[in-house]
């Protein structure tokens, strides 16, 4: 399994956890629970889709070697992937899908933020544009995570179960990271060492208007995406998205 | 009955523009029909502000209303700058 | 053609001099096309026939968005991947303007809906059919909305005017699903491999004819289309619009260096059009009785997700409710 440099394994971290993302998005394609969410969803996973090319196309080039986006997409095994475990995980119902949806926009969104005065212009480019999207993203799922957390019984309860279900994945969101400091020191990226409490501040303000409950902190989790260890769920997910790639490695699409 | 409220969407698609009825949503409140009607008329960059209303809220002329509303308008030809003849030599006016 | 068979609840078409001043108005109108506009007098079955046609069209793109669904998660590239999700979702807002336009007649989107789960409304027969392979993304893009776009253009100036803006717009976006479609194609015949080839040709086998059914059955066998034509909600018979089709579209077969499984298509230098085999008409109309290779699947997916979203949007319309009274107590 190949390891790449600090820079690169960060840009993979964004950019398959964006592309994950909306693959779970696109999984809804027929079937969203109002056909304006339809609209909604595909928005987002078209821009999600956006960034994770915006991020691969520089990884690509740091890599060289011929390879380029859609080899890093389509030709990557599980282990090499570095998406956060929260974004690989079912979609479930709306629920779970709109809590991983809301707690994935709280990291991008705040992470984002710091990027977009990063050293290494190029990632400062690349966050400033998607940062537009995100704000939207992030606004959308805290108005739904309100509507859902303090609607019906049914919904809320609904919304204390996948809460449940996630939450334990969340520890990625809020751990320091030492290649990420060293990033950091080097200059290339802002420190990220904020991040953590804001992401947490974000998910207390939604949480208060929903009337839901945010649970402990997360204990430290035996997986990590960062050494491509995954959940079982992240294999299924890229046997479908690449299979085309795989089945016929020579073709041209 | 539906379950959501329809909305009457406006689009204002340039700056210096009036917002132009572009069609309706469904949405539960108007903030959320906002989102909507961004999501859905306004994907290829169509515009750069919106209104929404509750179609319930919305007074229409009448369609027998036609003519004692819009006919009596039709002779007043001295409302249009075309009806003063001025000598050329006044130039544009 | 998206909405197949719309029964107009007419059996002869009336003369003026048989209708009452208020329908002979209308209908001096139409002839001179002044667009009949939503709160307009128009004859009930007027009303009810484009209901039916409307909701038919907009069912049809939502329930369209699943045949390519089917492939969403499996796109080859990324940027295949985003041309055909942005496919989709126009498909999804196409619906939606679609029954926009529906319900400036006075009828209720989710009362529609309804009739088409239980059976009692139409979509379009194509979306029956399963997609099997990535060249049917090719294929539907090229034959499914090229079928359409013939029928939709003429509609652009159909008499209904809420139904004639939404059908602008619609062409507007669409222009760039058929030239998705057929570039996909394209590019797998002049730089894919032998395998691909093979995929373009088993699509385009499995698509054209369920393609040419889009247009709806032969005029002989279109007892509404007199008063529809009279009505100017249909704008061409569906044999014209067959026709069309058919010569717009074997040029572009022949670029791609494929062919058609029929083997009576050839020129007519006399017609100046192309010669066609016999549609199974047998197929067409068990496909549109719900005994298509697909029906029940597209059905029952579109019926879960109404179900299993009733969750959802009731809770949304309590939030609502609980923000209203917030805001009036405070």
């Amino acid at each position: 399994m190949t390891k790449y440099d600090d820079l690169t394994e960060f840009l993979l971290r964004l950019g398959d956890s964006a592309l994950v993302h909306a693959q779970r998005l696109c999984e809804w394609t027929g079937r969203a629970p109002a056909l304006e969410e339809e609209m909604g969803m595909m928005n987002v996973g078209l821009d999600l889709v956006g960034q994770a090319r915006n991020w691969y196309e520089y990884a690509a080039e740091r890599i060289g070697d011929g390879t380029d986006a859609d080899t890093l997409a389509f030709r990557r095994d599980e282990r090499a992937f570095r998406n956060l475990l929260l974004v690989e995980q079912p979609n479930g119902d709306f629920a779970v899908t709109m809590t991983k949806q809301f707690f994935y926009d709280a990291w991008q969104y705040h992470l984002l933020t710091a990027l977009q005065h990063s050293g290494d212009e190029r990632i400062a480019a690349i966050a400033t544009k998607s940062l537009k999207e995100v704000t939207y993203h992030l606004r959308r799922s805290s108005q739904w995570i309100e509507r859902l957390g303090d609607g019906t019984d049914e919904s809320h309860q609904r919304m204390e179960k996948a809460i449940d279900t996630v939450w334990r994945f969340t520890f990625e969101m809020v751990e320091a990271n030492d290649s990420e400091s060293a990033l950091a020191s080097s200059g290339v990226i802002p420190s990220l060492a904020d991040l953590p409490e804001q992401w947490l501040a974000t998910v207390n303000d939604v949480f208060r208007n929903a009337t839901l409950t945010v649970p402990d902190a997360p204990s430290t989790f035996y997986l990590s995406a960062r050494t491509g260890m995954h959940t079982e769920h992240l294999g299924i997910l890229l046997a479908e998205m690449q299979f085309l790639q795989r089945a016929y490695p020579d073709a041209s699409w | 009955m539906s379950e959501w409220t329809l909305y009457e969407v406006f689009i204002r698609s340039k700056h210096g523009l009036n917002h132009k009825h572009v069609g309706s949503v469904h949405a539960v409140d108007a903030e959320m029909a906002i989102e909507n009607a961004r999501d859905l008329y306004t994907r290829r960059n169509e515009g750069v502000s919106i209104w929404v209303a509750p179609s319930a809220a919305i007074t229409a002329t009448a369609s027998d209303e036609k003519e004692p509303l819009f006919d009596p308008s039709e002779d007043k030809v001295y409302r249009h700058a075309s009806f003063y003849e001025l000598p050329d030599e006044v130039g544009h006016m | 053609m998206y909405a197949q068979q719309v029964e107009t609840g007419t059996k002869a078409v009336k003369s003026l001099a048989e209708m009452g001043p208020e329908e002979r108005a209308f209908q001096e109108k139409i002839d001179a096309e002044i667009k009949i506009e939503a709160k307009n007098w128009m004859p009930d079955n007027y009303r009810k026939t484009l209901i039916r046609q409307i909701s038919q069209h907009a069912h049809s793109e939502i329930v369209g968005m699943l045949p390519e669904g089917n492939w969403v998660t499996r796109a080859p590239t990324l940027k295949r991947k985003l041309q055909l999700m942005a496919k989709i979702q126009d498909e999804a807002g196409h619906g939606l303007y679609l029954y926009s336009a529906m319900e400036t007649l006075g009828a209720d989107r989710d009362e529609e809906i309804e009739k088409l789960h239980s059976g009692r409304a139409k979509y379009s027969s194509i979306f029956n059919y399963p997609t099997l392979n990535w060249a049917d993304m090719g294929a539907v893009g090229w034959l499914v909305d090229g079928a359409a776009i013939v029928n939709q253009v003429p509609l652009q100036r159909t008499s209904y005017g809420p139904y004639s803006r939404a059908m602008i717009r619609i062409c507007k976006e669409e222009s760039f699903h058929q030239r998705q479609g057929y570039e996909i194609l394209l590019h797998m015949m002049r730089h894919g491999t032998q395998v691909q080839k093979d995929m373009v040709q088993d699509a385009i086998n499995r698509l054209w004819w369920p393609s040419l059914m889009m247009f709806g059955p032969s005029d002989a066998e279109s007892p509404n289309s007199a008063q529809s034509l009279a009505w100017k909600i249909k704008r061409h018979t569906n044999d014209e619009l067959r026709q069309r089709f058919i010569d717009q579209t074997i040029p572009q077969l022949e670029l791609l260096g494929c062919t058609v499984p029929d083997p009576d298509l050839k020129w007519n230098e006399e017609r100046g059009h192309y010669d066609f085999g016999e549609i199974q008409w047998d197929e067409f109309y068990e496909v549109l009785k719900g005994n298509g290779p697909c029906n029940r699947e597209r059905l029952e997916t579109r019926r879960n997700a109404t179900q299993d979203g009733a969750w959802v949007r009731e809770a949304a319309v309590a939030h609502a409710n609980k923000k209203q009274k917030q805001q009036a107590a405070a």
